[in-house]
């Protein structure tokens, strides 16, 4: 089992109590009854799903109930790092193995 | 004769005791879930006389009164005197939400010399002391279903579970209560 660090619970926690929650930083554009199909299917649908490091929001749904966001690699799931939600991604450097 | 209604508890008459655990449900007790942010705090925690916890997975009791920190701006609330809580909020003008959930929850109670083994048969959280000190708190999940497990005592559990999923928790807890004294 994965343990998650929580930004708001400040600890490792069980896998079990996170659920996924889709990639994160994809913003809603503001004018979206205004947008044509093609920049709603962008938005809508189209995600990055890298090789590699990717951001996702994650929710401790059966702890603090918080979304948060994470940077993840993909090809080793691993947890690089966890921040709370409405924070800019995080300078990767230091993480860099 | 005048008819009287006897209210049943979910898990009235059931509690199993072995060389283990001691696992019983709790009395009752009135609740309420409380939502507020950090500017509501002090008037909330002096209308309630007990101080809101705004570290995560703590607690804080004063008599039979008990808050519990659930989320950053979440608490689950209990006392086990069945005082309405709803009432006791009324004195707080300040912003927040209480929903009266005392029927919602109920409780139950392990104790007992290998009570961190029989709830670690169905809660994936590390409950040695180290990690889940006395008078932690924490939202976490039991098997299939979630609980709030808060630690009174260094031998001592309760955890606070959804009225319907309650025979699903004292099953999973005597289940693996029998285990470890077999
Ligand atoms: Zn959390």
């Amino acid at each position: 089992m994965l343990l998650i660090r929580c930004p708001y619970c400040q600890e490792e926690r069980p896998e079990l109590e996170f659920r996924h929650a889709g990639e994160a930083h994809v913003v809603r554009p503001h004018n979206i009854a205004d947008i044509s199909d093609e920049e709603f299917e962008a938005f809508f649908f189209h995600r990055a799903n890298p090789k590699g490091i990717t951001h996702e929001r994650w929710r401790h749904v059966h702890g603090c109930g918080r979304f948060f966001n994470a940077v993840r690699d993909t090809v080793s799931d691993r947890f690089v790092t966890t921040y709370k939600a409405g924070e800019p991604k995080p300078a990767l450097e230091e993480h860099k193995a | 004769m005048a008819e009287i209604a006897t209210r049943m508890g979910p898990l009235d008459g059931r509690s199993l005791a072995t060389n283990a655990v001691v696992i019983e449900a709790a009395r009752p007790a009135s609740r309420i879930a409380l939502r507020a942010p950090s500017a509501s705090l002090a008037a909330l925690s002096l209308a309630l006389g007990v101080d809101l916890p705004d570290r995560p997975k703590s607690a804080a009791s004063r008599g039979t009164r008990h808050a519990f920190w659930l989320g950053p701006d979440e608490w689950l609330i209990i006392d086990e005197d069945r005082t309405d809580l709803n009432v006791a909020c009324r004195g707080a003008e300040v912003l927040h939400s209480c929903v009266d959930v005392s029927h919602r929850n109920t409780a139950i109670l392990v104790s007992g010399a290998r009570v961190e083994d029989v709830l670690s048969a169905g809660c994936p959280q590390d409950l040695s002391l180290e990690a889940f000190p006395v008078g932690a708190c924490s939202r976490t999940v039991l098997g299939k279903i979630e609980i709030v497990l808060y630690r009174t005592a260094e031998d001592d559990f309760r955890i606070e579970v959804w009225r319907s999923f309650s025979d699903y928790a004292f099953t999973l807890l005597t289940e693996a209560a029998r285990d470890l004294s077999s």
